[in-house]
């Protein structure tokens, strides 16, 4: 094993370690943390691996989100009947968007996803009988499973979340070192080499949309347990975009960076919004200023630093 | 369904497309010379109308709402143009989108602070506000004018674009910037005058908008994804295609909000998926 995953783990039990300790805002924050660092990993996939920037990737996030809330409080289906529709939800979100998506390259997949995405927005904004529109759904359950600990109070549900955080990870990591991640790197490098080397390459960018789609899903379903409620807020363009945000500054193609980059994020807004209610102008300037001067994100400056240090 | 709602619907929709032409038409020029996608072209938008509703208050003068809110916003252009934007690689398509949704919360943000969250109408001068009758259908004076207005300003970005040297110069930038840098056309001075004019024009649209679309917090994310859709089907890069892309979709956004209101964005998307589908570059633009 090498020493990153180590560090990844050590980190994660760290933080295991460090909770109980915690009072209870602090703890939420984290969970929020770990949520977002969920759905900035699913993102880092397509973007830093296959090198294919999504801009709507908070669809699947929401299509999932919505799902748990929708079967959860209008028809009281259990835990784990709730987390297969909603994976499934998004997976066929990013199976029917990938078709349209994949065919094209560059600036317009990125103007197609953004489109794609404000579909989703709209069906959660207008589709009312179905979503409620701008009100959103609201009294989603805490899961009740056949565990000694009640998931309602905040520590159970760190831990909850952060299980699934480690779930991800390890799902992630494990597919991004797979042969299928190694040619998804290699299109993500010269997708014409890969194709003349005989790889299906749509195939796999097609994959990995999907599979993109079925993380940030997971991510979306802990947002529905864990915030009780879901809104367009959780669909629009902007959450899509803080995901972009939060991948490149960690840093893209890395996972880790995704993951600090999201819970960097997450505090700074929850710190800002504390003291001043200008956050979204300081909000702003830190997207700015991180492609200013971080452009390769913090992982990848400490990488930078690394590689000259041994050379 | 009457003949009446028909007429009616489908002169909206053009209307409506005619206020997403001068939105998306900047738009489209500005991604043709430098390869940008501004996600803060809605905050133009929005920016427009609120300068536009301020000189109507101060002065009580339209035509000069319309001129201050396009100068106004042209400048904010110039100045993100030249102190941020050119300093990005043109591959970085992903630094782009961030840089450029950071300003447009900047502005959201701006925005909230000067003009307070409350929504507001830009008064229409009182000769724009009636009804004109054609043949027992009714039209309201002012979508007669956003046509008309956004006929003229399709008419001269035509001709200046066909007919002028400033338009030859642009449209070689457009087909191929390292080409034209190199038989001696300035470029970075090129992208800089497409960048104003279409932060100019999509103010004006704003100022134009704000008279019965309103002016509000929010309006710049609105309109975005519309002017994205127009530029996506028509096209990047291309007049001609931001001008049919926009009839399309201002008449496909009505004809869906009317006749299907809880799917109208499907009804809106899913012909642009079609399009896409079978001509992955839009209707008018190439590879």
């Amino acid at each position: 094993m090498d020493r990153r995953v180590l560090l990844v783990a050590l980190g994660l039990a760290g933080l295991g370690a460090v909770a109980p300790l915690l009072p209870s805002y602090p703890l939420t924050l984290l969970t929020q943390a770990l949520v977002s660092a969920i759905f900035a990993m699913s993102l880092d996939l397509l973007l830093g691996y296959t090198g294919l920037p999504s801009m709507g990737h908070a669809a699947y996030f929401g299509v999932a989100a919505y799902t748990v809330a929708i079967l959860a409080v209008e028809a009281k289906v259990g835990f784990f009947a709730c987390v297969l529709a909603a994976l499934v939800a998004a997976g066929v979100a990013a199976a029917l968007f990938g078709l349209l998506a994949i065919r094209a390259t560059g600036t317009y997949f990125l103007m197609i996803t953004l489109a794609l995405g404000m579909v989703m927005w709209g069906l959660a904004f207008r589709w009312v009988s179905m979503t409620k529109g701008d009100n959103g759904i609201s009294g989603v359950p805490r899961p009740e499973l056949a565990l000694p600990w009640d998931l309602s109070a905040p520590l159970p549900f760190f831990y909850f979340a952060l299980a699934g955080t480690a779930l991800a990870w390890l799902g992630l990591g494990l597919l991004v070192r797979s042969p299928f991640g190694m040619s998804l790197k290699g299109i993500r490098e010269s997708e014409s080499r890969m194709r003349s080397l005989g790889y299906n390459v749509w195939l796999h960018k097609y994959l990995a949309f999907i599979l993109s789609g079925v993380f940030a899903g997971f991510a979306g379903i802990l947002w529905a347990y864990y915030n009780g409620f879901v809104s367009p807020v959780d669909v629009q363009l902007v959450t899509s975009v803080e995901a972009l945000l939060m991948v490149a500054l960690g840093g893209s193609g890395t996972l880790v960076g995704p993951a600090i980059g999201a819970a960097l994020i997450v505090f700074l807004k929850n710190f800002v919004s504390v003291y001043t209610k200008r956050w979204l102008l300081i909000l702003g300037a830190v997207y700015i200023g991180v492609i200013l001067f971080a452009p390769r994100g913090i992982v990848g400056a400490l990488r930078g630093e690394a590689a000259r240090g041994e050379s | 369904m009457t003949a009446e709602f028909w007429v009616s619907q489908a002169f909206n929709g053009v209307s409506y497309g005619a206020l997403l032409f001068l939105l998306a038409s900047g738009l489209s020029l500005i991604f043709g010379v430098m390869r940008i996608v501004n996600l803060a072209h809605g905050s133009y938008f929005m920016l427009g109308g609120y300068v536009g509703l301020s000189v109507v208050w101060r002065t009580g003068s339209f035509v000069a709402a319309l001129a201050c809110g396009a100068l106004a916003i042209a400048l904010i252009g110039i100045a993100m143009e030249r102190l941020f934007l050119r300093r990005l690689p043109a591959s970085q398509a992903l630094g782009q989108v961030l840089m450029t949704i950071g300003f447009a919360l900047i502005f959201q943000d701006v925005a909230l602070l000067i003009w307070g969250g409350d929504p507001y109408t830009i008064p229409a001068p009182a000769a724009l506000s009636g009804v004109v009758h054609v043949g027992g259908f009714r039209f309201p004076t002012y979508r007669i004018f956003i046509v008309g207005v956004a006929f003229v300003i399709g008419a001269l970005l035509w001709l200046g674009l066909e007919g002028t040297r400033t338009g030859a110069v642009i449209r070689a930038a457009v087909d191929d910037a390292e080409m034209a840098q190199g038989v001696g056309i300035n470029v970075p001075k090129v992208s800089l005058l497409v960048f104003a004019l279409g932060a100019g024009l999509a103010a004006l649209g704003g100022v134009i908008g704000g008279a019965f679309l309103g002016v509000y917090p929010g309006a710049d994310f609105e309109v975005l994804p519309y002017a994205f859709v127009v530029v996506i089907v028509g096209g990047l890069g291309s007049l001609p295609g931001a001008m049919i892309g926009s009839l399309l979709v201002g008449l496909l956004d009505n004809f869906g909000k009317a006749l299907f209101p809880e799917l109208s964005y499907f009804t809106l998307f899913a012909p642009m998926a079609l399009i896409l589908a079978l001509r992955p570059t839009g209707l008018f633009g190439r590879a």
